[in-house]
């Protein structure tokens, strides 16, 4: 049985997609920047998914700037507006320690060239707390940015409370919204954040598509110089049939939102009890504020490289924040922020489901995963020891 | 999956001599959970000859795979021979490692070192500080180290 699994990582690309996907290559490949009929035709597909795209997020067309995807977006907007407060000696910038790399890097980028940068700790659920952000903001503060939902436990951060504080204190507020476009509601208002990123591949659509939402006012600068493409912010020559894709994508996935959501939930709590009846596990993140469909956990006694190798063997794609399968010495810094120790975090699984998973999917994967992992403890000196006693269970 | 070659997924699949032995003449337990590996050996010993090997790893599918080609290499040979066995050895035999994971051929190195010596130990027997560089250098198990490939 073939079990994609990794929706977090990539979705397949929806219907919707591929459909404006073809028919935008095929027939309208006009240059937007061109004059004649051709690229104004072009320019009107481009207008037109900048339009429906910030209808779905509740914004203004002229706050949506199409971007090459969630990285190139949380990049800009955290460069721009971390630049526009340097230069009224505002230095500070403050999130939280379980944000993406592509919001944890710009930081690091910005902290070495003199900025202090304050990542707040999550509690045990990976949730920040609002009354930390407060006690972290005053006038020396450039930007907060904390995620929506986190991409490897799933995590939905209070963004609204946090959104209010910022708006009260004139602060400008990000949030990296890439893992919870297109399944769980979305309102820029509503979450009162002057930039948001989103990307495309996540709900459906495309790679190598996202968005940045800018409200008006706030500061943007540009990455990538050479052309007045999108208002002069982003040069280059617009990727109009993954763009069209990306809109269809996001729209699809909004209007079946509530029948996904169940479905996902469904699923999802199938998937947790099941996994759950392995000894020695833990469910990482908080239980109910959650995305649907993400299922995280680590297991005692194994690590999670070879956990993922014997899953791919059967037929099913997960991830893991194991050390091993990220190249690097440590495991996943979000896990050792909810205080998952090194010896536990190495064995991580994130499963995250998608609409086209099955009930007997999940079935097969609870058997699969217990299954190896059964496997994987017989052959480790680490269960041995855990089992004789010579080493105390964490889990 | 391409990450490694057919020998390493064979070897991680049906990794050889997986196991404890309970009377084992030297053991050797190298790595530590924190940075994900534990290898763990055990060993048998006649007449200089190392004619029974098992073990246990907590690790990544490298670590798994290192270990059970290390076991095949050693045994059935004589001790003086099993010393002689390196980690670029290991990474041969196995068809090659991705650069990250040199380190796992290493500990499989070492583990080997860890269970002769405990067995010289254990028998009082005379031996060459030279020919336990890993098992009786004091360093760490150092995860980062692939010079040492």
């Amino acid at each position: 049985m073939f079990v994609y699994a990794d929706h977090a990582a990539t979705t397949k690309m929806s219907d919707a997609a591929l459909k404006a996907y073809t028919m935008t290559a095929e027939e309208v490949y006009g240059n937007p920047s061109s004059l004649h009929s051709a690229g104004q035709r072009a320019k009107e597909v481009l207008t037109a998914c900048r339009e429906r795209i910030a209808s779905v997020l509740g914004a203004d067309a002229r706050e949506i700037y199409f971007t090459s995807g969630g990285s190139e977006s949380d990049n800009q907007a955290i460069l721009s507006a971390a630049y526009a407060g340097k230069k009224k000696g505002k230095c500070k910038l403050v999130s939280t320690a379980i944000e993406h790399h592509a919001v944890f890097h710009t930081l690091n980028k910005l902290k070495k060239e003199g900025f202090e940068v304050v990542l707040l700790p999550v509690g045990e659920n990976g949730i920040v707390s609002v009354s930390d952000v407060e006690a972290a903001l005053g006038d020396d503060v450039a930007l907060v940015s904390v995620m929506l939902a986190n991409n490897e436990i799933g995590t939905i951060q209070p963004v609204e409370a946090i959104g209010a504080l910022c708006k009260a204190r004139g602060i400008l507020f990000h949030t990296d919204a890439v893992q919870a476009v297109g399944h769980i509601p979305v309102q820029v208002d509503a979450i009162g954040c002057d930039y948001l990123a989103l990307s495309a591949h996540k709900f459906g659509g495309p790679k190598g598509v996202g968005a940045l939402y800018v409200r008006r006012g706030a500061p943007l600068s540009s990455l990538i110089e050479g052309g007045a493409q999108e208002r002069g912010k982003r040069a280059g020559t617009e990727d109009l049939p993954a763009i069209a894709a990306m809109t269809a994508a996001l729209e699809a996935s909004v209007s079946d939102m509530d029948a996904a959501s169940a479905l996902l939930k469904h699923l999802q709590d199938k998937l947790i009890a099941g996994l759950e009846t392995i000894p020695h596990c833990a469910l990482n993140g908080d239980r109910t504020r959650r995305l649907p469909g993400n299922v995280s956990f680590c297991f005692e006694g194994i690590e999670g490289e070879s956990l993922l190798l014997l899953l791919d063997e059967k037929g099913i794609c997960a991830s893991s924040g194991s050390a091993c399968t990220s190249g690097s010495l440590d495991p996943s810094h979000v896990l050792l922020a909810i205080g998952r120790v090194h010896d536990v975090a190495h064995g991580s699984l994130r499963l995250t489901l998608g609409t086209d998973n099955t009930e007997a999917q999940i079935d097969y994967t609870i058997a699969a995963v217990k299954e190896v992992v059964d496997y994987l403890r017989n052959m480790s000196p680490v269960w041995r020891d855990l089992r004789e006693g010579r080493r105390s269970y964490i889990l | 999956m391409a990450l490694y070659s057919e020998t390493v997924m064979d070897h991680f699949r049906h990794p050889r001599n997986v196991g404890v032995i309970e009377d084992a003449d030297g053991v050797g337990e190298v790595g530590n959970a924190k940075c994900g590996d534990i290898m763990k050996m055990y060993i048998k010993v006649k007449d200089g000859i190392l004619t029974d090997v098992k073990f246990e790893t907590f690790g990544c599918g490298s670590a798994i795979a290192s270990s059970s080609m290390a076991t095949e290499m050693i045994k059935g040979k004589p001790l003086s021979e099993v010393l002689t066995l390196t980690n670029k050895a290991v990474t041969e035999a196995l068809g090659g490692l991705p650069a990250y994971k040199l380190h796992c051929s290493v500990l499989a190195e070492e583990a080997v070192q860890a269970a002769v010596l405990d067995y010289y130990k254990r028998n009082n027997i005379p031996y060459d500080e030279k020919d336990f560089p890993c098992a009786l250098c004091a360093h760490e198990h150092d995860h980062g180290s692939e010079d040492e490939a």
